[in-house]
Formats: structure tokens, sequence, C-alpha cells
């Protein structure tokens, strides 16, 4: 729903020295029906070591829940000070959509789209979805709350 | 709770009841639904409790870990709930699983799905369905609890004389005193429910430090193949009791992860070695600890009792507002303004009692054809009143000597006045309070310092005696003039259809017909009896109202039974040409008359085991055979009773006997004024002086009951017999050792 640009952030991470074209992705996800409160989630990158690139959405603001957010807590490296929130939890069954602009340099690169989860009582979800970065459209079911996730241009 | 007193006498009294009151009747539909939902979610930990399977003795996190692995391979994470459930969740061919898993049989036993009605109750307690905006509505709600928990507390102790006194008996309406009495039980787990409420939102918010068990991630894991979980030093070395949480690695490249009580550990799932560990802070064990105090998830029985206290919210709320509702007083009909009445009446009043005594003041003076202005004593302004002829103070006391209410800064007002017209003070209060009246009688005094004529001396009415305040009435109205008669009736009777149950005669010989007639107690609905109007509770000594047919005038009688008898009994002897006794003594059982019942705290019975003297005559002896009933087995009752003849007028003969023998009565000595040596009580006190004094040297108090002649020669012959010891009947009336119920 807004339009955040994170690319300087993703720039500074990439070996890229001369500033980058970039280009908006929409990042659309649908959860499913798993009965229980509101889905924390975090939507990040990895590059193609396999080490933290950036975080492209985090949603649920409060920060003491972020760590059920459990790989990305670990590799973003500090869940106390997340680098961004960009909006609430998301019930279930309902959807939402974000879009950023992203270096091209960063597609088909070897990058690869992670999504966690977390719901209150109720089992964390480390890496729900995993989306290599390419630049086709591109979407997957997620393993336990998410009944779809993926990106568009 | 002396730091809470310290607080209310800086707060200023009239400052508590206020955050009492408003919070209260703003806050008080939330109030319910917070405590309604939050009784509900009460129950749930203990079912858990009860369907919890318990682990086997020396069972570890190993043996568990192997058995929920043997029946799940693609086994992710086991959870352990405070309540002792275990719960597993797995991923096997793409689909995830879970379920509530047994530790000693190694099977499921049903779904780990969330409760979908605790979920529904849990989110519209915490937050009405309305997130954030919802939390902070609660929160606000719990804060209000909070503040009305403890002005409440104070009040009460203030009330009561100090904590000391926090569970002693309560006086007053039925709907204040229940309210007082459910409060005083449920206030200190109504107090930490609201104040846990708050500390786990704070927390919700990040108000509160986070410092939960949170090792650093291993840089470098062993490269080895996963070792067998029943191999693993720290799941053997960790009991089922202590696991919290257990997480499988997800791939190659994670680890396990324990946590406990203790904390969280990160372990190698090559070599089973802890790669990092930390505890928690101290802010996540005080949460754990609130959390636990909360919800009861963890203390089954401590939740029940959480329930069960703030099952009293709504009960609080509704007697509360009818309590203040009843409070606000009615106006007085015809007032004159205050620059043009002859008597300005003021009032310093608590609970709105006084207002009653006022008003009935108030419209007697109308009727005698005095213009009467009626206003709070906190408002007073003797220089606006151009037309009176005299001030009437009647003020209640708050707490030890403070002012009540409607009083609030008027003694300022009088030390900065210019005195006019002549004054009188009446004080109301409790004579069992060491501050009897004490506010009242600091007006009187500051007013007389300040130059004020006083029209008479100060009186006091205790415990809102009817007959004193017509006593104080006469002579107030001698004093400008007038014949006043204060016919007070705390409000208007709402009376209720008695039915007779029982009679037994006496008198006809001696051509005095007397009777003792029992009625059934009037059944009423649960909202009558919360409005006060019904029987409610009711003890010996109490008064019943009969309205005779043709007569609005209330007659009084006193009772001789207690609600607890079930019954509700009176004497009566025929007056000639009396209209509510020739009535009475005319019913048939079956028959019916309209009563209402008076409260008559003056004439109880206290609940010390100390001796009692009791002195009647004639249908005097009701209410004193109804102390014995009552209690003659708990404490040495003597009883003096005077009538004509013992085939005439011997009220409870057969009872007497009875209680004689079975020692309910120590001693029984009887005085016939028409039979025998002819003796009237007063002389039996006189023949019996020795054993008197010896009753009153160990410490016995005195009941007399019976009509004003016999009342003021048992007196004299008390005063007579007791003279040895330097005692009176006055001084023992001041000292609480001497009660009349005089007719």
């Amino acid at each position: 729903m807004q339009m955040k640009s994170i690319l300087a952030a993703l720039v500074m991470t990439t070996a890229m020295t001369m500033p980058a074209l970039a280009k908006p992705v929409t990042f659309v996800t649908t959860l499913s029906e798993y009965g229980g409160r509101g889905a924390y989630f975090a939507v990040y990158l990895t590059d193609p070591n396999g080490d933290f690139a950036g975080t492209i959405w985090l949603a649920g603001g409060k920060t003491k829940y972020h760590r059920h957010l459990t790989d990305w807590a670990r590799l973003s490296d500090g869940y106390l000070n997340p680098d961004a929130t960009t909006g609430a939890s998301l019930g279930a069954g309902r959807n939402a959509q974000i879009t950023v602009e992203i270096a091209d340099a960063l597609f088909d690169a070897g990058y690869t789209v992670h999504m966690d989860a977390a719901v209150e009582d109720m089992r964390d979800s480390p890496n729900e979805v995993e989306l290599p970065l390419t630049s086709t459209a591109s979407a997957l079911p997620g393993r336990r709350y998410v009944a779809d996730f993926g990106y568009k241009f | 709770m002396s730091l809470i007193l310290d607080i209310n006498s800086s707060l200023g009294a009239d400052m508590i009841r206020k955050l009492h009151r408003w919070p209260g009747l703003v806050a008080a539909l939330f109030l319910i639904v917070l405590a309604l939902s939050g009784a509900m979610l009460s129950v749930f930990p203990a079912l858990d409790a009860v369907t919890a399977p318990s682990a086997q003795e020396n069972q570890t996190v190993a043996d568990l870990a192997t058995l929920a692995r043997a029946a799940h391979p693609g086994l992710e994470q086991i959870r352990r709930a405070p309540s002792g459930q275990i719960t597993v969740w797995w991923f096997d061919e793409n689909t995830p699983g879970s379920a509530v898993f047994d530790p000693i049989t190694g099977t499921d036993m049903g779904s780990a799905d969330p409760n979908q009605m605790e979920q529904w109750l849990i989110n519209f307690h915490r937050s009405l369905f309305l997130d954030d905006t919802g939390r902070i509505a609660m929160a606000i709600a719990a804060a209000m609890m909070l503040i009305l928990s403890i002005s409440g507390a104070v009040l009460v102790s203030h009330r009561v004389g100090g904590l000391r006194h926090w569970f002693d008996r309560q006086q007053g309406p039925f709907a204040a005193r229940f309210h007082t009495q459910i409060a005083r039980i449920a206030v200190p787990v109504l107090i930490l429910s609201a104040f846990t409420a708050l500390w786990m939102t704070g927390s919700t918010f990040d108000l509160l430090p986070n410092d939960e068990a949170n090792p650093a991630f291993p840089r470098t894991l062993s490269a080895t193949a996963p070792m067998a979980l029943d191999q693993i030093p720290s799941l053997i070395a960790t009991p089922v009791q202590d696991l919290r949480d257990l997480t499988f690695p997800a791939d190659t490249s994670d680890v396990f992860t324990l946590t406990t009580g203790a904390g969280m550990s990160y372990i190698d799932q090559g070599t089973g070695a802890v790669l990092a560990f930390d505890a928690p802070g101290l802010w996540t064990r005080i949460y754990e600890w609130i959390y636990l105090l909360h919800t009861g998830q963890g203390a089954a029985l401590w939740g029940l009792i959480l329930g069960l206290s703030v099952l009293s919210v709504p009960v609080l709320a509704v007697t509360g507002a009818i309590s203040w509702a009843k409070g606000r007083r009615a106006p007085l009909r015809g007032m004159a303004k205050a620059a043009q009445a002859e008597t300005v009446v003021l009032v310093g009043s608590e609970g709105g009692t006084t207002w009653g005594f006022a008003t009935t003041f108030a419209r007697a003076m109308q009727a005698a054809g005095q213009s009467v202005h009626l206003a709070p004593l906190s408002g007073f302004a003797p220089q606006s009143y151009g037309a009176a002829r005299q001030i009437v103070v009647m003020t209640a006391t708050w707490g030890q000597g403070s002012a009540p209410t409607s009083a609030k800064g008027a003694l300022d007002r009088l030390a900065a006045a210019t005195p006019s017209v002549p004054m009188a003070v009446l004080g109301f209060g409790d004579d069992s309070f060491a501050d009897f009246c004490a506010y009242a009688a600091d007006f009187d005094r500051l007013a007389r310092e300040k130059g004020w004529q006083i029209l008479m001396p100060m009186d006091r009415i205790n415990r809102q005696s009817a007959p004193d305040f017509n006593r104080w009435g006469r002579a107030f109205g001698a004093s400008i003039g007038i014949a006043l008669e204060l016919n007070h009736q705390a409000k208007a009777p709402r009376s209720l259809p008695l039915t007779l149950i029982s009679r037994r005669d006496y008198g006809e010989a001696v051509q005095a017909p007397a009777a003792i007639l029992r009625f059934a107690i009037p059944k009423i609905s649960l909202w009558d009896k919360m409005m006060g109007r019904g029987f409610g509770r009711f003890q010996a000594g109490d008064l019943l109202g009969i309205l005779p047919q043709g007569d609005r005038m209330a007659r009084f009688y006193s009772l001789e039974s207690g609600s607890k008898d079930g019954f509700v009994e009176i004497a009566i002897r025929k007056h000639p040409n009396g209209l509510c006794s020739g009535q009475l003594m005319a019913l048939a059982v079956g028959d019916r008359v309209d009563g209402f019942l008076r409260p008559n705290p003056a004439f109880h019975l206290d609940h010390t085991k100390m001796p009692m003297i009791l002195i009647g005559a004639g249908t005097g002896i009701g209410p004193l055979a109804g102390f014995i009933r009552a209690q003659g087995m708990r404490r040495p009752i003597h009883l003096w009773y005077g009538a004509r003849h013992p085939e005439a007028d011997f009220y409870y003969g057969a009872e007497l006997s009875d209680w004689r023998n079975d020692d309910s009565l120590r001693g029984l000595h009887m005085a016939f004024s028409r039979h025998g040596p002819k003796i009237y009580v007063q002389d039996a006190l006189r023949q019996d002086a020795e054993g008197l004094r010896q009753l009153m040297a160990s410490g016995a108090k005195i009941m007399v009951c019976g009509g004003r002649d016999m009342a003021m020669g048992v007196r004299d012959a008390l005063s007579d017999v007791l003279a040895p010891l330097g005692l009176t009947a006055a001084q023992l009336k001041l000292q609480g050792r001497y009660f009349e119920d005089v007719y």
C-alpha cells in the first residue's frame, strides 16, 4: 500500500559502487484461516551467501514480539531495533500488499526473499516462504499461516 | 495502610469520595464487562489443569522428544504450558500438524488449536476487539478499578475507624452495607487484578524494559551428523517439569533451541554441546509472576479465586450506583429563599440520613407556620439570612471528627463570619465511636467562642434515635415558643402485608387483654431487597411499624425475634380505645396487617460475652425474651421481670422456665404486682442488690424495656443499688453499659 524506498539501504549492502537504477516491486500476501490472532511477519532479503541483505516489510508494531520472527531476528542481528516497521499485524484470512523500490542489480543475482511469521499462542514459523528474487513475478503458498505470498511488477 | 490514611488526610476526605464516586459511575459498564469476561476466563486454567496429563516422574526432555519424534518424524517443536499440557508441532509431507500430546503413552490426545471460545474472550477482555484503542480503553478501566479499590478501602477504613476494624459489622441501608461487605473481602484481589492488568498493558506497549533471554546465535556450528536425541546431554539433564519449549533445527545450519525456566540455550545438533545460553532478566521474571497472578495460568486454584472475586464487580457497580442515587436528597417542598426564611436549617450530612432528619424538622416547622430554608452546611453564609430569627445546624461527623460531605469548609466560614441571630446545634452520630458527634461539638464550640448567641445547648442524637430527636424538637419548639412534634421516619414507610401465623393470648382474667403475635416474614424480590424495601436483616430490639386501617400514622412495637428466627414477633396489650392495638387484638390466624421495619441499633445486643442484666415489665419483656432466645447459650443472662399476675400476663412463661432449665437464663427474678408479695420490678432490684453489684463488678451491661414510669423507677432503684460501687444509671449510660427502650 505504501511506497517506501529502501533503495539506499539495499545498495549499501551490495558490492555495487555506482548508483544503480531501481524498479518498484509489489509484494502481496494472503493469510490462511489458521484460527488464531493477527500474524506478525517479516519479509527480508538474503544475498547469495545467505547473509542478511535488508528488511522489506515488517508487519506488527510491538517490538517485544519481533523476536518470534526467529530467522529474521537472528539474521538482522538485533530484533530490538528493527530498521523498519511498515504496518500493523494482519488478521487470519486477510490480504495486504506493499510496494518498495529495489535496485535492478539485485534481480536474477542469487538473492532470496524470505518471509517469517508468528502468531500469539501458536507456533513461530520462520521461513514461511522462500522465493528467489527474479525479474519475473512469482508466488508460493507458505507453510503454516500464509496461503499465498509473492511479488509482481 | 497507615500510608494510605496519611494520603487521605493530605488529599482530603472529599477528594477521596470524589475519586470513588465518579470513576465508579463512569466506568461501571466497562468494569462489568471486564469483570464478567475475566471471571469466565478464570475457568480455563482450571480446565487445563484437570485435563493435562502429568508427566512420569523422572521423565526427561530427551525421553519426551524421542517419544514425540517416534509419533511425528517431522517434529518441529514441543511446548509445555504452565498447566503441564504438552503440545507438539510437526511438518510431514508438506502439511503442518499439531496436537496435544500425552507424554506417558506417546500418543496425540486432541487438537492443539487454541480454544476458540477462550481466544474470543481474551480478545474481548483485553481490547474489546479494537486492537490498541481497545487495549488503552481497557487499561483505563483497570486504572479506574485500581482507583476505586484504593479509594474505597480508604473510605471503609476511615469509616470503621482504622484497618483493625476492617471486618466489623456494618450499619446503614442494605445496598450500602452490601456494597461494603462484598468490597472488603474482594478488594485485595481487585487491587492485584487491576495492578497486574496495567503492568501487562505497559509491557505490551513496550513501556517496560525488555530483558527476555536472548542468547547470541552461534557463528559456527559443527558439521557432524545429527546426534540421537537421547544422547544430547542437556536434553537428558532437563526434567519435563522444567521444560517450556524445545524447537528442533529446521536444517543443518540450525540448532536446537531449549527454553526452560532458567533461560534459553542453543544446542549443536551434531555435538549436543550448548553453544550459547542466556537467562531472562529481572523484568522478565517479574512479568512472569504478574502474568501468573493475572491469568491464573499455571495456578488454577488461584485463577478460580480471582474469578470469584471479580464477580463482585457487577454487584459493587449496582449497589454503588443505588447508594449514590439514594444518597441524593429530595428537596423540601415550599422552601423559602435564604434571605426570606425565618428559620435557616443547615445540614452536614454524609450518607443522606441527617438530611432526612433535617427535612422532618423543616416540614414540622413549616406546619407550625414558620418559613424555612434548608441548605447544606457547607454554604454557611449568615450575612445572607436577612429575615432569619434562628439558625439550626444539624450535622453528622465523618471519620474521626472531620466534616461530612455537605459541611465541607463550614468551620472556616464560621470562623470568618460575624455573629448574627441565635443558633442551635444538633449533632448526629453513634456513641459507640470515640468521636461521637465531634464535628457538631467543634462547630458549637467555635460558634460560642466567636460570640454567637446559643438558642439551646448543643444536643446529640445517637444512632438515628427518632424519640431523642422528638425530645429535642419539643425542647427547641419550647425555646422559640411553638409546639413542635417531630415524628421522624427514616424514609416514607413502604409497608408490606404481614400474615399472622400464630397468636397467644393473655390477660383476660385481669381485664387487660394482651397477646404475642407471630407473623411470617414478607417475601420480596431480590431487586426490592437491593433497594432496601423488604425487612432485610433484623434482630430483637428493632421496631415493627404497624399502619392500622384508617390511619397513616404508624405505631411502633419492639420486635421479639430476629430474621434468623424466621418470623416477626411482637407482644401487644390492648389499650382502651386504642385504634391500632384494637385491630391487632382482633387479628385471626391468616389475617393480614400492613407493617414495615425500622432498625433500632440503639437497642441491640452487643457481641461480647459479658454478662447481661435484662429488666422489663409488661410487654417490655418482648425484646428481652428475643435476646435470651438469640444469645442465652453464649453469655450469662439475668432477667428481672415485672408482671401483674402469673395467671394473667406472664408472657413467655413457658419459654422462660425452659430457658431457666437449660441455663440460657442464669437468673430469673419475678415481681408480681397483684400476686403474692405484690411488688414491682424496681422493688425486686432493690431486694437483689448484692447480686446486681456482683454482676456489675464483673462488667455486666444493663438493658431495660418497658413504660416510661417503670424505666424511671428502675433508674432510681439501680442508682441506689449501685451507689456503693460509685456508679449511677446516668454514668453507666455514658459508658455504654446502660440501654433503654422506653415507650
